[in-house]
């Protein structure tokens, strides 16, 4: 027996904190705020919320969430592991348990001082034997030791294998950091640049270089999910949920799967993306526009391709055609991405995929937007979700 | 510091924000050939522009001019300043940060802007004033304010030549760097530092020591054969937990790479490339490249790996081109 969870349950608000490089608040302090505005925006209180769903990676207790907002008794809790692999397998956990009857209404949640806290990029190491620490101990003696290393060298791969090149890269970046020049939110407000800027930022890790590279930032975002019929009686229109899934695919590491044939490819998502189509009959065709996870401009074109917007090795082309572009097939990103509004582990990316659906993007393409993809981190496991409108 | 500690601090050190460090002051020598002739052979600035009067005189500046980026040069204390510090007011808003533990310093950058050359003869005079101090910022050295100060330099009529815009961190070091410092004077070495090394457990231990002997191993299931690498407890293929290992050859071919440029991780020595190996055994291996330029690295080339001391502390299988 399956049981469909496709428009079972809907997401009735979202929030943001003010996104800054330093907070001078705890992380605590910034994922209550944004569940309370996430709750506002749904016209909900904490007494309202039954289950909690956030990253192993996040610092904020769950029960401590609960007590601080003064949320009632919680019957669903869990956290889903893999850094921004967990984006929107969040949205997963939540969308089971509201459609299952464990909890009516849930909120999901990522706040983290991402800048003045513990920064990404300042690598993995430690005296600690843990299967992690053994882990990133085949990478660190070699000097192989953060995020951006690791995606470097699968794009170095594909870029040899499909003939991508630093068109493609600029593309992407200039794409998502025009939109953020529009969006108050986004760090890079009103700061676009030109192809010369980008050439002349310094070199990270090769081919990757600064702007290539998503922002370290201070901020929280939360979503909240209930039943479908409960959305219709709230404040905001409901964003259905029409497929969610995520994945870990055979033979993978966390962000460095090296020993599979092919490592210019990334199955985990193709698999995850065939499921989410499944669960609702959606196809490429049917979405609109797209929030995609953007840790780094190359990992955004293989996305394309695991979604089925082009075939494999064809995404530069895709996006050299103005894919991305609000005028374009599928305009995405539209609040900046994590590469140009912040880096809050793809939960802003929930955030701005339901907006797309209500209409309220501040880049709000001309077109009607049905349907949005939205996608989790990936090289690490990970998924994406489909939504849509409320008919 | 409380915040109420804080915003005095902030609130007084604001005060500072529009005040001279200096009046305008003539430089201690005009321009002259003499000191722009030996700054260029420091510099290494072969212009004849600047050193050749019959070149100069042809050329579009119809005559000698100084390096533009000599600007600072005309309004210098002078050798006596690093015995003598100058108590200013610079110096007196650097005592208030140092009080409250701010007692790093790093110059961080300088613009400088230029209205006209400076030719020999020319008199130059600087006025300096703190122009900003920034918020509180959290930065890789430790938590700062940044301090601005700009010099505008004029000469002999009033007229600006150009200014300089000079940027501080005045930040709180961390515990190692204080410890550094405080450890500085003393005969105490300070070891230098090493890769970071792969903590070792039951899965991985027996790996990193065949490395420390100077071997590569690979684990080999006993049961169907089949090589594995990293080392894990279990053969994927046949669920059997017996294993043992055979010596790579350390030969076979990149199958993918990145030269890490930042950040520089000290114990590391940059260049830096690191790979995904081929084994011809058959199995990856991530490791450096070395003994050619970055530059020549390509997807495909045939390497040849041998275990090397790399550091004090650290034996690492490196892979060299094979010819």
């Amino acid at each position: 027996m399956t049981i469909s969870v496709t428009d079972k349950t809907a997401i009735v608000g979202v929030g943001n904190t003010e996104f800054s490089k330093n907070s001078g608040v705890s992380e605590l302090s910034l994922a209550v705020e944004a569940i309370r505005i996430a709750l506002d925006d749904a016209g909900l209180k904490p007494g309202d919320v039954d289950g909690l769903c956030t990253f192993t990676m996040d610092s904020s207790d769950e029960i401590e969430v609960a007590r601080a907002l003064g949320c009632n008794d919680l019957t669903f809790y869990s956290r889903v592991p893999y850094g921004g692999g967990a984006a929107t397998g969040t949205l997963h956990q939540a969308v089971m348990a509201v459609a299952t009857g464990m909890a009516t209404t849930v909120v999901c949640y990522r706040a983290l001082n991402g800048r003045s806290g513990h920064r990404f990029s300042g690598g993995v190491s430690g005296d600690i034997i843990t299967a992690d620490a053994m882990h990133w101990g085949w990478y660190t003696p070699y000097g192989l030791m953060t995020p951006a290393s690791w995606v470097a060298m699968f794009t170095q791969r594909y870029m040899h294998l499909s003939g991508c090149t630093r068109d493609a890269l600029f593309e992407v970046a200039w794409t998502t950091r025009n939109h953020a020049a529009n969006n108050p939110a986004a760090f890079f407000h009103n700061r676009t640049f030109d192809r010369a800027e980008y050439d002349s930022q310094k070199k990270i890790c090769d081919p990757l270089t600064l702007y290539d590279c998503c922002q370290e930032s201070d901020g929280g975002s939360a979503v909240v999910i209930t039943t479908a019929e409960r959305a219709r009686d709230l404040r905001q229109p409901g964003v259905l949920v029409k497929g969610v899934a995520q994945c870990a695919a055979r033979d993978m590491e966390q962000m460095t799967s090296f020993y599979r044939e092919e490592i210019a490819a990334i199955p985990e998502m193709d698999i995850a993306a065939g499921q989410a189509y499944a669960q609702c009959g959606l196809t490429p065709d049917d979405i609109d526009a797209a929030v995609i996870y953007d840790a780094f401009t190359p990992i955004v074109l293989w996305q394309l391709e695991s979604w089925g917007f082009c075939k494999y090795g064809e995404a530069a082309d895709f996006v050299l055609d103005g894919g991305l572009r609000l005028d374009g097939r599928l305009p995405t990103n539209t609040h900046g991405g994590q590469l140009s509004e912040a880096y809050v582990h793809g939960i802003n990316g929930i955030v701005e995929a339901a907006r797309l659906v209500r209409g309220t993007s501040v880049n709000q393409p001309k077109k009607s937007v049905q349907h949005a993809l939205v996608t989790s981190g990936v090289g690490v496991p990970t998924g994406g979700a489909l939504l849509g409108a409320m008919t | 510091m409380t915040p109420e500690a804080k915003k005095d601090f902030e609130d007084r050190i604001q005060t500072y924000v529009g005040r001279e460090i200096s009046a305008r002051k003539r430089g201690l020598d005009d321009v002259n050939k003499v000191m722009v002739r030996q700054w260029c052979e420091v510099m290494g600035d072969n212009n004849p522009v600047y050193t050749d009067e019959e070149f100069a005189a042809r050329s579009s500046k119809g005559g000698l001019i100084a390096p533009p980026t000599m600007l600072q040069v005309w309004g210098m204390e002078g050798y006596s300043m690093a015995n003598e510090p100058k108590e200013d007011l610079q110096r007196e808003l650097h005592k208030i940060f140092d009080a409250q533990g701010y007692s790093g310093v790093l110059g961080t950058n300088c613009d400088l802007e230029f209205k006209r050359d400076l030719r020999p003869g020319d008199q130059v005079y600087a006025r300096e004033v703190i122009e900003s101090i920034s918020e509180q910022k959290a930065t890789s050295r430790g938590l700062g304010y940044f301090i601005e100060t700009r010099t505008v330099f004029t000469d002999q009529s009033g007229e600006e030549v150009g200014n300089m815009k000079f940027r501080v961190l005045k930040f709180v070091p961390d515990q190692a760097t204080q410890d550094a410092a405080a450890g500085a004077g003393e005969s105490e070495k300070v070891a230098a530092p090493t890769r970071i090394h792969s903590p070792r457990g039951h899965d991985n231990a027996w790996w990193w020591e065949a490395v420390d002997q100077g071997k590569v191993l690979i684990q080999r299931c006993k049961s169907c054969q089949t090589l594995r690498h990293p080392p894990r407890p279990m053969c994927g293929e046949c669920q059997s937990m017996e294993w043992d290992s055979i010596e790579s050859a350390l030969q076979g071919t990149v199958f993918s790479f990145t030269q890490i440029h930042y950040p520089k991780v000290p114990g590391y020595q940059y260049p830096l490339v690191c790979a995904v190996i081929s084994l011809n055994e058959g199995t990856r291996l991530v490791a450096n490249v070395v003994g050619c330029d970055p530059e020549d690295v390509t997807i495909g080339m045939p390497v040849k790996g041998v275990v090397e001391q790399v550091d004090e502390a650290t034996m690492l299988p490196q892979f060299y081109p094979a010819g």
